[in-house]
């Protein structure tokens, strides 16, 4: 995706998309007519209490999961009528996922954690090598590169999530609750590099949160509010 | 090859689990390994039947003998090459656990109806001078570590000398070999001439234990077999003729279905193994629901997860079974475990083929459920479970 591919600029089109569940008899409504915009290079914050449906809307976005009803497209690509197939394959070329909780594979150490991306390109070892090598410099931790996951700390392994999130330099970084399970000194240091990635490597990122000390970090935060777009709530 | 660390990996996670799973499967093959030598040692003589032959024994059983003026009766039907017979000698050798098969025989005619087993001539022209002169095979001269010139006694239970004496000494002016790995090589053969004389049992002399016949046309073997068996009815000795194959099948019978009991016996193993394997790799998939959530997400399709799955359950099996199925080899290599009640113990490389397509299967069996499973499973499902 170039900056020729936007529509009207905008890298994320989500329109009029109503997400139900199924829980036996019951549906579900989490996201009503929902539509919103995000744009190339921009860092968008998408707050809401629990239940609100962020995480089923980075879900959506991500192509994680299908919207009922509506369209979503980023760049060109319209994903919701992507087979499961060419999903994956659009997943693994235009984002990375960072989170709350780091999912990291524990029987593989920092720097094979990192690499498990691009093992579904066709780079040779040593590019794969080469690859993992720049993402654990940007995110500051090629000293830890043969660490496992238990021998490191929460930001250390937030740190290689986000590794392993940019190291195909995808366009789109989605984020959910990235500082979520860290204490606050970590969280801030996640915080700095995923401004970072914005700003100096022109990364697309929506971040899911709670916290507002996160989402000021953000050139724009959305409010979401039983599955629909709100303004901020009062405090 | 480039996802092995990630494969490897998830088989250390529980080493305890994957190393008893593993053992399992091991036991496993090794017991497939005893059971196929033992079924080979017990039904290769059937493989080993020649197909132009036919063996001919009394009507009620094989322990009644038959005249050895048959012989001549049974060339004079049409379709009947040569005849020539054995008797079943029952000796020890110093000691009863020293078991092998004796039995006096024509020399010359024995030779010619069983080409499988070949005698060097030189050793075939010492026998024919020697009247007290025995043969015997590799495996029984390797044994007891006889050599040529030896003199060997042999202590019959069934049939005694002249003064009562059931010790028979015969010398050794032979070894005979196979090229075939399925040929019985533990047989000791000697001289009819020279027992017949010898023997003073009343019921030995005269007498054979049955008759080998070589058809000229297998096709026609059927009716040459009724033949015989025409030519003797309404004696005091009647006859039954039948291929090779069956009376040697007939044997081994008496034991029973050798091969319905190994196969019953397998069938319960690997099923065992089935379940025990299939429920370490269901637990082991069970346990990262949400890390195949996070290939997924990352990438990875719904087959590169199944084949991420299928290929550790086969990794499993196949280094257990590849184990399992070394360590038999190993062990029935070094011989029947019997003392001489299965001569042809070993492992067919057939079976061991079939070994590795097993290892290869189970593998493929204890995986797919699994895999089934991480088919099903929505991503966003599957990371909420983290």
């Amino acid at each position: 995706m170039n900056e020729n591919d936007k529509p009207n600029g905008a890298l994320v089109r989500v329109d009029g998309v109503d997400k139900v569940f199924h829980r036996g008899s019951e549906d579900i409504h989490v996201l009503d007519n929902l539509s919103l915009q995000v744009a190339d290079r921009e860092f968008l914050a998408l707050m809401g209490p629990s239940g609100s449906g962020k995480s089923t809307l980075l879900n959506l976005i991500g192509g994680l999961d299908r919207p009922s009803k509506g369209s979503v497209s980023v760049g060109q690509d319209r994903i919701d009528q992507l087979s499961d197939q060419q999903l994956a394959h659009w997943r693994a070329r235009h984002v990375g996922f960072v989170f709350q909780l780091y999912n990291l594979m524990p029987v593989l150490n920092a720097e094979r954690n990192v690499e498990l991306p691009l093992l579904l390109t066709h780079l040779s070892k040593s590019e794969r090598k080469k690859h993992v090598a720049t993402a654990l410099e940007v995110v500051g931790l090629s000293h830890r590169a043969k660490h496992y996951p238990r021998t490191l700390s929460g930001g250390e392994q937030q740190r290689v999530g986000i590794a392993r999130a940019i190291v195909t330099d995808p366009t789109l970084l989605l984020c959910d609750e990235p500082t979520g399970d860290l204490d606050r000194k970590a969280g801030n240091e996640i915080l700095d590099l995923l401004q970072a990635l914005n700003r100096e490597h022109g990364k697309t990122i929506i971040m899911v949160t709670h916290d507002p000390h996160a989402s000021a970090r953000a050139q724009r935060t959305v409010y979401l509010n039983k599955g629909q777009l709100g303004s901020e709530p009062e405090k | 090859m480039k996802f092995f660390h990630l494969i490897w990996g998830n088989l250390k996670r529980k080493k305890l689990r994957t190393l008893l799973t593993m053992l399992s499967v091991v036991v496993a093959f090794v017991l497939f390994g005893f059971l196929s030598s033992i079924k080979q040692a017990l039904t290769g003589g059937v493989q080993m039947a020649g197909a132009d032959r036919l063996v001919v024994r009394h009507k009620i059983s094989i322990i009644q003998l038959l005249p050895v003026s048959y012989k001549a009766r049974m060339e004079r039907i049409p379709g009947v090459v040569l005849a020539t017979h054995q008797t079943w000698f029952g000796g020890i050798y110093q000691d009863p656990k020293n078991f092998f098969m004796q039995c006096p025989v024509v020399p010359e005619e024995f030779f010619a109806i069983h080409p499988e087993i070949t005698l060097p001539p030189e050793q075939m022209k010492a026998w024919l001078k020697t009247r007290t002169g025995a043969v015997v095979g590799r495996k029984t001269a390797e044994r007891f570590h006889w050599k040529i010139g030896d003199r060997i006694p042999i202590q019959s239970a069934i049939y005694t000398r002249a003064g009562g004496n059931r010790t028979w000494e015969f010398d050794l002016v032979g070894v005979y070999d196979s090229k075939e790995k399925s040929a019985d090589t533990t047989p000791m053969f000697f001289r009819y001439d020279y027992f017949d004389e010898a023997c003073a049992t009343e019921f030995g002399k005269g007498s054979v234990g049955w008759y080998t016949i070589r058809v000229k046309d297998p096709a026609r073997a059927a009716e040459t077999a009724k033949l015989v068996d025409q030519e003797f009815e309404n004696s005091d000795a009647e006859t039954k003729t039948e291929p090779e194959g069956a009376f040697v099948q007939a044997w081994v019978s008496q034991i029973g279905n050798i091969e319905l009991i190994v196969a019953a016996i397998l069938g319960a193993v690997f099923f065992t193994i089935l379940l025990v394997t299939g429920n370490t790799m269901s637990q082991a998939v069970r346990e990262r629901t949400g890390e195949l959530g996070v290939l997924k997400a990352i990438g990875f399709t719904n087959s590169q997860v199944v084949s991420l799955i299928l290929v550790e359950s086969c990794l499993l099996s196949v280094l257990g079974g590849g184990f399992g199925l070394g360590l038999a080899w190993l062990l029935i290599s070094r011989g029947d475990p019997t003392g001489g009640m299965l001569p042809l113990f070993f492992f067919p490389v057939r079976d061991l083929a079939i070994g590795a397509g097993l290892c290869l299967a189970l593998g493929l069996a204890t995986g797919i459920f699994p895999a089934l499973q991480a088919l099903r499973l929505r991503v966003a499902d599957a990371l909420r479970r983290m």
